[in-house]
């Protein structure tokens, strides 16, 4: 049988090619890489009216054929046929803003030149219209010579005759061939485009848009930075705030299955192994979930909104300072949430220098793995004390912990882009999307997207590294009689014993050795570590986070956990991290000299923290 | 119409005041780097456009935002210097 007909979505950034990706596809997608890319390539399968499938792609946004970054690259490999692991489309949607025609028509005629089956979708008339802007589609499908379908994505309209359309496309399937010969010269193509845009107006009226008016705080060189200050802290509060119901329940869902599992099962290793290793473990990092999502949600939004375009604006001043440009903030800020979108996300950044040091410094951002472990050794170890109205200790150590890493950040791309990702200033020229309001819809599908992914890994490498962990802590059992604690003649004891050497002139004792080895899996399992450590060392004890905060009274000085926090501000401790920088840059050496730097900087740091702690007499 | 006054002195896009919108007489390509040119046409800078500086970013150089035909783009101060805009009459 022969494959579903192939379609690709192309078109600017900013045309509302997503948007219409979804409305055709539905939940219908998935989301995969390309082979030796980064790029996501996002597929999904579309029933034509006719009840013939076809499968479409949405192929990174992208002006010209002429790429200019990875993701650029990738779009126009695959419009030749040549992208590794995709055949040649057989039909073309090229979706363009009815706003912004003259600009995004040029692209078309480079589309249409290049002789494969193409229907235009003129997308957002609706917002054109708003504008002041009215059209004549008729006319456009003239000069153009291609059909063009009005569309309005968001609001599915247009997509009954955009797929009749697409399924007129797909009857000839197969025949045409990509004309390597097309117009390259901008300035001949952007011409021919601005004279059809202005034959294709029927009327313009001047309305003042609103994104000028929203714009006029939100880049305003004062309201501007203040607003932008003013949604972060809201984005970092509402991770805290509003989690707290949503963990409460997982939590009380986790101890009741723990309490269920322990009744039903017999004393003995499978109970040992399923209540405190599976459930403990991979309970102690699905804990997380609300937090990770509520900051997915708010990029999401930020990102839809085109609200993101101008904080990169905004920060990009900053961000030449030290040798980035704003287009850096994005995956920066992204990487709160989790290092690897991050890192993937830096994709859009043409320079190589910039994007190779902003990938470098992203690990320093305080991902959410973090998390669980600045929680449970804050809230055991540091007073609960208001130092100020409304201002208490722990939530300023917790403050104090994601500056670091910020400015950490910072010193290190000053001194990276003077020594080894040396190179001239990259630029920084974006185009700003107007506002919109974000579709339920679309945050939706793309916070689903987040939560599979983390799930996944909650149930693959996590619970692969809590069994391994438990399994070392447990054998070999101390013989009868000894007074050999059994976690110290276990396996994962010996090692932790082995590691405490390097670690005990830092303040580390054996179990932060012993937790540090699974947290390079995950850091969140450092947590569910400490707390093995301690149900196995004492298995009277209650399981839970009530006893792993106990224990840590019990047995961590306050200098050594204050050293214990440094160390996971810059310690790279991710294996995910590691390999997506390496497929990032192709190779093993930056990968390699970004753990090489950051390790560096962990020990000294949580050394200067130690023995600063010590010599105030805080242990 | 006053012919004198309807042929205006061209200024770089950087000088230009604020939501006067103008048109682009001439391009310093040569003060641009290869890609930065490049993205200038991708974004439908040429002679001829319309453009109106809309936005400058705080006080310490920061980049600007400028209206290109129907497009809102955001351009570093070095890119909006090379850009020379005869300021539209009235």
């Amino acid at each position: 049988m022969n494959p579903a007909p192939l379609v690709a979505l192309v078109g600017n950034p900013n045309a509302g090619k997503s948007a219409l990706f979804n409305a055709l596809t539905g939940a219908r997608q998935k989301v995969g890489n390309y082979p030796g890319v980064t790029v996501e390539r996002h597929s999904g399968r579309m029933v034509l009216p006719d009840g013939r499938p076809v499968e479409l792609i949405d192929l990174p946004g992208t002006y010209s054929l002429d790429p200019s970054s990875p993701d650029e690259q990738v779009t126009r490999d695959v419009l030749f046929g040549k992208q590794a692991g995709e055949r040649l489309p057989d039909a073309i949607v090229t979706v363009v803003d009815a706003s912004n025609l003259d600009n995004h028509l040029r692209f078309t005629l480079q589309l249409i030149a290049l002789g494969l089956p193409i229907v235009v979708a003129l997308n957002m008339v609706d917002l054109a219209e708003r504008d002041g802007l009215k059209l004549d589609p008729e006319r456009l499908e003239r000069e153009l010579g291609v059909p063009v379908v009005p569309t309005v994505a968001v609001r599915r309209r247009g997509l009954d005759a955009l797929k009749d359309r697409i399924a007129d496309l797909a009857r000839t399937a197969g025949k045409a061939q990509p004309n390597p010969a097309i117009q390259h010269d901008m300035i001949v193509l952007q011409r021919r485009a601005r004279q059809i845009a202005s034959a294709v107006t029927v009327s313009e009226t001047a309305a003042r848009r609103w994104t000028h008016r929203l714009d006029a705080i939100a880049l305003h060189p004062v309201s501007g930075p203040i607003l932008l200050l003013g949604l972060l802290f809201i984005m970092f509060q509402a991770v805290f705030a509003w989690s707290e119901a949503p963990i409460g329940w997982i939590e009380a869902g986790m101890a009741w299955l723990g309490g269920a599992v322990g009744d039903a099962l017999p004393e003995g290793l499978l109970r040992s192994m399923l209540v405190d290793g599976v459930i403990g473990g991979v309970g102690a990092v699905i804990v997380f979930l609300p937090q990770i999502l509520i900051l997915f949600a708010f990029i999401l939004v930020l990102e839809a909104t085109g609200y993101m375009v101008r904080a990169a604006f905004l920060m990009d001043r900053l961000m030449a300072g030290v040798g980035l440009s704003g287009r850096a903030f994005i995956p920066l800020l992204s990487s709160f949430a989790c290092a690897v979108p991050g890192i993937m996300a830096t994709r859009t950044i043409s320079d190589e220098k910039d994007r190779l040091t902003t990938i470098l410094i992203a690990p320093m951002m305080t991902c959410s793995a973090r998390l669980p472990v600045y929680t449970i050794i804050i809230g055991a170890l540091i007073p609960d004390r208001a130092i100020g109205p409304g201002v208490g200790l722990q939530g300023v150590v917790l403050f104090a912990l994601y500056i670091l890493g910020i400015a950490g950040a910072f010193v290190a791309a000053l001194v990276l882009r003077r020594t080894v990702t040396k190179g001239a200033t990259s630029g920084f020229m974006m185009e700003m999307p107007k506002y919109q309001l974000p579709r339920l819809r679309d945050i939706g599908l793309g916070l689903w997207q987040r939560a599979e992914i983390f799930l996944k890994r909650a149930g693959t490498i996590i619970l692969v590294t809590t069994i391994v962990l438990w399994a070392l802590l447990s054998f070999p059992k101390p013989p009868e009689g000894s007074n050999i604690s059994p976690v110290d003649y276990s396996v994962a004891g010996r090692i932790g014993n082995a590691l405490e050497t390097v670690v005990a002139p830092i303040g580390f004792n054996r179990d932060m050795a012993l937790a540090l080895i699974p947290a390079m899996a995950a850091r969140e399992v450092a947590v569910a570590a400490i707390g093995t450590v301690y149900a196995i060392d004492n298995p009277d004890d209650a399981a839970g986070e009530a006893s792993i905060r106990d224990n840590l009274q019990a047995h961590w000085s306050l200098p050594s956990a204050l050293a214990f926090l440094m160390w996971f501000v810059f310690a790279p401790q991710c294996i995910s991290t590691i390999a997506v920088t390496r497929r990032e840059t192709n190779g093993w050496k930056w990968p390699a000299f970004m753990l090489g730097y950051l390790f560096a900087i962990a020990y000294i740091s949580a050394g200067l923290t130690y023995w600063t702690a010590v010599a105030l007499g805080l242990g | 119409m006053n012919m004198a006054a309807a042929i205006p002195v061209p200024v770089r896009l950087a000088q230009l005041p604020r939501m006067k919108p103008g048109t682009v007489s001439d391009v310093d390509w040569t003060h641009l780097s290869e890609p930065e040119a490049r993205r200038l046409r991708e974004l439908g800078l040429d002679e001829g456009v319309e453009i109106e500086l809309l936005h400058r970013a705080g006080l310490f150089g920061g980049p600007v935002a400028c209206r290109i035909g129907r497009m809102t783009v955001a351009l570093r101060r070095h890119v909006a210097a090379a850009i020379h805009v005869s300021p539209s009459v009235g």
